[in-house]
């Protein structure tokens, strides 16, 4: 079973409440997929046992052969080459590695290297109660822009025996929606404010197009208005959770605390959250 | 003109709410939400239209289906998983799961697959009582915000150059990869709104990572700075080793809520504390970006 945690808005408790889950769900896998800001191993912190380089193709010209036609320049979406007289540059900042030069080149000049662009963390963690928590995630290196390929590395991980979480990234574009691609459910985390809700309408206008069941966890229940219920009963979606704010799960969390060490009473709130996804899932 | 983009690596540091009150303390200034994928700013700032267009993101693959003999060379090429197969259906392209890269075009025998350009979004100008605004709306789903970002910006700049006025104001995306990049490439001054939290100071020595390599001055503003002051002594002393200016702490207050559930930026609000921070961050910052 793969879920993913999502929000549209950033900064609603998307981390908070996957990692939360994760520590109280039986055989439960934590997968963070938000590659540009990744922060669930602050809360679970897990012992790392494997590193991989994920990198991505990129064209290299070999010069002797090229005859600066200009076919690969013309062919390629992204402008990522450029052929000047009798130089070829590529840029490989703008590459999505797609192959369509290397492909039309009519010379076979143009052969692949890689380019590093990010890598995978795998591990295990202590979930509550002794579990054994399976951990992954991804890290973009900081100026590379392409987030998507990053992201499916980290979902090949996922552990079909598990309850696989992913954490996803804030926004509705392509990272956030390769995440959510192929998932069993999504649960968004939001807040009762005029930004909370106009995300999260976004967000659910994606997981309908992707037809990804999904549901709604109010996060700081009390610190807005009441415009996320009334949206939830309008378009009939479930609210499975509601957790009010609180300074002193605040602070644990800005130490890097769980929520479900520090309460019992929240720990309970995830279990039931637990079974309550997996009916949805299973219904 | 000056450039102003106030980013955070983190999501839902109070970007948006520092930018809006910003908005409404700069005298003649244009401001662009280059949030595109989650647009905030127009709910305090309660934008009247002025004009709309669509946002030609790029182009598309359209397969036409009369002239597929499903060899499926454009499946075998294809390195995004984008074409899907189904006896009934015949060879598919999955819209979401698709670059756009254009190989499958490049590729079929029959040219039953055609680049065609693709509508992505919408991008409008506006008033505001802030003064003029450029936002837009990137389709559910859709590819290419950080085009968009782009073309909000240029249009930005170029109302500001037509109005006479002498900042943009840009309210940046959450995370560091291409919106963000976007957001920041060529401006005069990046604001890092950031929090005393693990995640937070996580997010903003990474998003400080990339205005270095872009080689791009920054400052740095602490939001909910009670709210853990060990960590916010830390975040002091990271700005002083990198010798990043900290231009204010914000404590944490309901009253930043209350403010967004009323539609108006904070120092519209309250004359309390957190407006009182604001008010001095923002001198700092007009004094940074000397105008």
């Amino acid at each position: 079973m793969i879920i993913a945690i999502a929000s549209g808005k950033g900064g609603t408790g998307k981390t908070t409440i996957a990692t939360n889950l994760a520590l109280v769900a039986p055989a439960a896998q934590y997968l963070d997929c938000d590659v540009e800001e990744p922060n669930g191993h602050l809360f679970l912190k897990p012992k790392i046992n494997d590193k991989r380089n994920v990198t991505m193709p990129i064209p290299k010209i070999d010069e002797e052969l090229c005859t600066y036609c200009g076919q690969c320049a013309a062919v390629c979406e992204f402008n990522a080459l450029a052929v000047i007289g009798d130089k070829v540059m590529v840029f490989s900042e703008l590459c999505h590695g797609c192959g369509a030069c290397t492909f039309t080149c009519p010379e076979k000049a143009i052969s692949e290297t890689t380019k590093s662009i990010g890598c995978l963390e795998i591990g295990k963690a202590n979930a509550v109660e002794s579990n054994e928590l399976l951990f992954a995630h991804g890290i973009s290196n900081i100026g590379n822009p392409l987030s998507p390929p990053i992201i499916k590395k980290v979902k090949k991980l996922v552990n079909n025996d598990c309850f696989a979480i992913l954490d996803a990234p804030p926004g509705t574009s392509c990272p956030m929606v390769q995440t959510l691609m192929g998932c069993d459910y999504c649960l968004f985390v939001t807040e009762p404010t005029p930004f909370g809700l106009n995300d999260l309408e976004l967000a659910v206008g994606v997981a309908r197009q992707l037809e990804i069941p999904c549901g709604i966890l109010v996060n700081r229940s009390d610190s807005g208005d009441d415009q996320i219920q009334e949206y939830c009963r309008r378009e009939a979606i479930q609210i499975l959770m509601e957790i009010p704010f609180d300074r002193d799960l605040a602070f644990a969390y800005s130490k890097g605390e769980a929520a479900v060490i520090h309460s019992q009473k929240l720990r309970e709130g995830f279990q039931k959250l637990h079974q309550k996804i997996v009916a949805e899932v299973e219904k | 003109m000056k450039e102003l983009t106030i980013i955070s690596g983190k999501g839902g540091t109070g970007k948006t709410t520092v930018t809006a009150a910003f908005a409404i303390l700069a005298k003649n200034t244009i401001l662009a939400d280059c949030d595109v994928d989650a647009a905030d700013l127009h709910l305090i700032l309660t934008p009247e239209e002025i004009s709309s267009a669509d946002f030609i993101g790029g182009r598309g693959p359209q397969l036409d289906s009369k002239k597929c003999t499903r060899c499926g060379e454009c499946q075998h090429l294809c390195r995004f998983d984008a074409i899907d197969f189904s006896e009934e259906s015949g060879y598919v392209i999955n819209e979401f799961a698709c670059d756009c890269c254009g190989l499958c075009a490049q590729a079929c025998p029959e040219e039953a697959i055609t680049m065609e350009d693709t509508i992505n979004g919408h991008w409008f100008t506006s008033d505001t009582r802030a003064g003029k605004m450029v936002h837009a709306r990137l389709g559910i789903g859709e590819d290419n915000s950080g085009k968009l970002v782009t073309l909000v910006r240029q249009q930005g700049k170029l109302m500001a150059n037509k109005e006479g006025c002498e900042l943009l104001i840009n309210d940046g995306p959450p995370g560091i990869g291409c919106p963000v990049t976007a957001a920041i490439t060529g401006v005069d001054l990046v604001l890092i709104v950031t929090e005393p939290t693990l995640s937070g100071m996580h997010d903003m020595e990474r998003v400080h990572g990339l205005c270095r390599h872009f080689d791009i001055p920054a400052l740095v503003c602490v939001n909910r700075f009670d709210l853990n002051l060990v960590n916010s002594e830390k975040i002091r002393g990271y700005c002083s080793e990198h010798k990043l200016p900290l231009v204010g702490e914000i404590p944490l207050d309901a009253i930043v809520n209350k403010a967004q559930v009323a539609r108006q930026s904070v120092v519209e609000y309250d004359c309390g504390l957190v407006s009182q921070v604001v008010r001095e961050m923002w001198s700092k910052v007009e004094k940074e970006l000397n105008i």
